[in-house]
């Protein structure tokens, strides 16, 4: 008996969010066709498709477009392009040989061959457990992402009166929706003295619709037997310890949490992809090849992103580089040098640069670990200070991204290092 | 008339239920709650305990011994999945290496097999992670882990397949004598049964005061617990003990049945027999505590925690009897640990009660012992997954990703008798929502396909319990 239905591809992408359509486009028009886009939703787009306010596409299509739409503007393309896609589809196992093992309701077990694999997974939300929050455990605790898809795709409301917990974009996001759709928000409560999205959304979310920003303060309680019926904050110190007496309760039945994000790397690991225990995605080289020859990574499952638009540029040239490899068939040669984050800063991607690759410019994204005001970012190379860009402001939440011309660079060997610090 | 009427779906009550479905009688299992396992069952350590613990001469001794063996064949007709991974008591000083000995003493007396003290080396080798300082261990290799609420599930489930009716979200309020039984009145009509079994947990004073005056009396004693994800689960390979001192028995860290890292529980005495919440204080010193006896508890990769009632009795011991004065009504009560171990030994005892009490037992001769467990896609093999999925595509279809749960198995869950009718309901049953996004992808398809099966509106899909709603209306 033939247990899997066998095929053989150019290039598998798994994941069809805007990582994934993005790579597989880009493969597509540098001339490699046989490609296949692996989903497990039910439809192309990824968590844009609950994304159905605007901000998005500034960079890319240079107007403000909602996610849903610019979701439609990759899809449309995937489908003139004719690129094939499955969509219902889980992958349960990537092997080293670049071989893809995936599952769907119609074909059964699929065993696909590719010459090259990118991972385009995307990110999960953090949820009330990895914190460990005390209390009882009712209904009415919901990740922001979770709330956001009830709402917006399934069409139901999650409660009547809600604190966020967490300031991080989806968060502020669904404070505004929430408010939108008749709820009221009482407070978006934020342990660090910083938000943690982008500041127009902090701006357009909770400002505008007078819902409180609480920064340095946490959840310490949750109530209600079956349906959330309050919980407990209270003030932190700059230690993020609780300070004794500043404890009070807020009324609500609804508590989302918008507390980070974490790319999902189950199958990169079982694969044996080395990652970068801070940003939890795969180590990359800027042609976003993981340490798995023949294997890309791009978009969130690599570093969560603030901005779409900056995943479908990374994306692009993850799939460019797979072409790259395929029509080479082996890995980039040449010299490879780290980068490190340097002072202050939480992290850079990527963690490794081709000198010899072909690229006339290396583009680098991190973030600061603090705020900063008026800061420089400074690129040195084994210490020796050899770019400094000035920034006005500079915060955790919002991803930076520098770009260094490979002339730029003084003549170095396979030893060096390459830093970026905020000074 | 019913022959015989169960009070509560707990371990206790769906063992006594499973037991006594072979026999020609017409049982009830009356459950308050909106699925069975859902108190003191669904909140413990899911240890099956090799017995040397327990004093000798209790019923707690006398059961554990008898119960821990019965779990093989009893979890292989279920279908329940039970490891018998063996526990490690450590010891870290002098004194309490002294403690271990009398331990592996009691054991003895107990009369617990595969017993033995090992030194230092041999414990760090076949437990790596185990702290520096233990000096040495007791090995009870016959202890086992199981999964307590998919054993109980089980359990009511294969009652229900032969006949024994399971009521659940009906609470008793009244039990009065009559000539041949009682007229037990519940909040959905009044029920009359020649045998009465009360095995309600935290409440058994309760329900023995609707009849009479309790002789004794149940304090509920919380403990929290922390979970772990999955990729933590092989930190340990035994059950591990703390070496008991005048303090209090330690917490254990142990890996789960399903393959997560599991540490609890404390112990604090409580006055309110309905909250399970954790505290911060609790929380705290399970970690810290479990830090003693095992190296790098990895606190960042806690998936959930909770917390559980144990159903302390004033007595020391289980209560197991016919109520003197009242014959027919039979207590089972103040099961603490190790009563879960107990629970089968607990239903047998319980069966002689029943016949010393003159009640005739005949064997049903279509009783089915086998319960077919619900497919476990992901640990099939190739050839199992395909032949499963030519059979009913649900099976290809991955709803919870962390798990790799199957829409066929969220439906077989749904669909069996004592079936899940909620979020958590199905969680328990097949894991879906118990990885580490914990339901954050799949609550929502789990909630339209609970509302498809059971032909009802997303919105009156329940989380757990009733009024746990999870959506406040359509938009």
């Amino acid at each position: 008996m033939t247990t899997y239905k066998k095929a053989c591809y150019d290039l598998v992408v798994i994941g069809g969010g805007p990582a994934g359509l993005a790579a597989a486009i880009e493969a597509k028009k540098n001339g490699i066709h046989h490609i296949l886009l692996l989903e497990r939703d039910r439809e192309l787009g990824g968590i844009l498709q609950q994304c159905i306010h605007n901000g998005f596409g500034i960079h890319v299509f240079k107007k403000e477009l909602t996610g849903p739409e610019y979701a439609e503007n990759f899809i449309d393309e995937l489908r003139d392009l004719g690129i094939e896609y499955k969509l219902d589809t889980m992958v349960l196992g990537v092997h080293e040989n670049k071989t893809v093992e995936a599952v769907n309701p119609q074909e059964g077990l699929l065993s696909i061959q590719a010459k090259a694999v990118v991972l385009a997974m995307g990110c999960r939300e953090r949820t009330r457990g990895a914190l460990n929050i005390p209390g009882s455990r009712p209904a009415g605790i919901f990740t922001a992402g979770t709330a956001q898809r009830l709402v917006n795709i399934e069409g139901y409301m999650v409660g009547k009166k809600a604190v966020i917990l967490g300031s991080g974009d989806i968060g502020l996001i669904m404070a505004r929706r929430m408010t939108l759709e008749g709820a009221k928000v009482e407070a978006v409560v934020e342990m660090m003295p910083y938000p943690g999205g982008l500041n127009r959304n902090i701006v357009q979310c909770l400002d505008d619709f007078d819902i409180p920003l609480l920064l340095s303060h946490t959840v310490v309680n949750v109530y209600g037997r079956n349906r959330l019926e309050g919980v407990d904050i209270m003030k932190v110190d700059k230690d993020r310890q609780v300070i004794p007496g500043t404890q009070r309760r807020i009324e609500c039945d609804t508590m989302l949490l918008s507390v980070g994000l974490i790319p999902e790397n189950e199958l990169s690991v079982d694969c044996g992809i080395k990652l970068d225990a801070v940003t939890q995605g795969p180590i990359v080289d800027n042609s976003m090849e993981t340490s798995a020859e023949g294997v890309f990574a791009c978009g969130n499952v690599v570093h969560v992103h603030d901005l779409v638009d900056f995943v479908t540029e990374e994306s692009r040239r993850a799939g460019r580089s797979a072409v790259d490899y395929i029509q080479r068939k082996t890995t980039a040669t040449g010299v490879k040098i780290k980068v490190v984050p340097g002072e202050t800063v939480r992290y850079v991607v990527p963690q490794l640069v081709n000198l010899d690759g072909p690229d006339m410019d290396f583009e680098f994204f991190l973030r600061s670990r603090d705020v900063h005001d008026r800061a420089s970012l400074v690129i040195s190379l084994d210490g020796q200070k050899i770019k400094t860009i000035r920034k006005r402001y500079l915060v955790p939440g919002e991803m930076q991204h520098i770009k260094l011309k490979r002339k730029a660079l003084p003549v170095c060997s396979g030893g060096s290092t390459l830093s970026i610090s905020i000074v | 008339m019913y022959d015989i009427t169960i009070i509560g779906g707990g371990v206790t009550g769906c063992f006594i239920a499973r037991q006594l479905c072979r026999y020609d009688l017409e049982v009830v299992l009356i459950e308050k709650n909106y699925d069975v396992a859902n108190e003191t069952t669904k909140a413990n350590s899911g240890i099956i305990h090799s017995g040397y613990d327990a004093r000798p001469g209790t019923l707690k001794a006398k059961l554990n011994t008898l119960g821990n063996p019965m779990f093989d064949e009893i979890c292989s007709e279920l279908g329940v999945p039970l490891k018998r991974i063996g526990s490690l008591t450590i010891a870290k000083t002098n004194k309490e290496m002294g403690t271990l000995k009398k331990l592996y003493e009691r054991g003895c007396t107990n009369g617990i097999p595969q017993l033995s003290l090992i030194d230092a080396d041999v414990v760090r080798r076949i437990e790596p992670n185990i702290h520096h300082q233990v000096k040495g261990a007791l090995l009870a290799e016959t202890a086992g882990i199981v999964d307590p609420f998919c054993l109980t599930i089980a359990l009511a489930e294969n009652a229900s397949d032969n006949g024994t009716e399971v009521k659940l979200e009906t609470r008793i309020v009244g039990i009065d004598r009559e000539k041949d039984g009682y007229l037990l009145t519940t909040d959905g009509g009044s029920i009359r049964s020649r045998y009465v079994i009360s095995c309600a947990g935290v409440y058994a004073e309760e329900i023995n005061d609707l009849l009479t005056p309790s002789h004794f009396k149940i304090a509920p004693r919380k403990g929290d617990y922390v979970v772990f994800d999955k990729k933590t689960g092989g930190l340990v390979n035994h059950v591990i003990f703390q070496c008991p001192s005048e303090k209090g028995k330690g917490v254990l860290v142990t890996p789960t049945v399903h393959g997560n890292l599991l540490v609890g529980p404390d112990s604090e005495v409580v006055k309110c027999k309905d909250d399970v919440s954790t505290t911060r204080s609790g929380l705290d010193e399970i970690l810290a505590t479990s830090a003693k006896s095992v190296e790098g508890i990895p606190v960042g990769m806690a998936i959930t925690n909770f917390s559980g009632l144990r159903a302390t009795p004033d007595t020391g011991d289980f209560i197991i009897e016919e109520l003197k004065g009242h014959k027919g009504f039979i207590n089972v009560a103040g099961i603490e640990s190790p009563g879960l171990t107990a629970s089968p030994a607990i239903a047998d005892y319980v069966i002689e009660i029943l016949k010393s009490s003159g009640l005739d037992l005949k064997t049903k001769a279509d009783f089915n012992p086998i319960r077919e467990p619900i497919a476990e896609f992901i640990e099939l093999s190739d050839e199992e997954k395909s032949t499963l999925i030519k059979a009913n595509p649900l099976y290809g279809r991955v709803i919870c990703r962390c798990e790799n749960i199957t829409e066929g198995e969220i439906v077989d869950s749904i669909r069996r008798n004592v079936g899940a009718r909620s979020v958590d309901g199905v969680k328990r049953r097949v894991r879906a929502g118990m990885g580490r996004c914990q339901g954050g992808f799949c609550a929502p398809r789990i909630i339209e396909i609970l509302a498809r099966e059971l032909q009802k509106n997303a919105c009156q899909i329940l989380k757990d319990e009733k009024d746990s709603y999870i959506l406040s209306g359509g938009i």
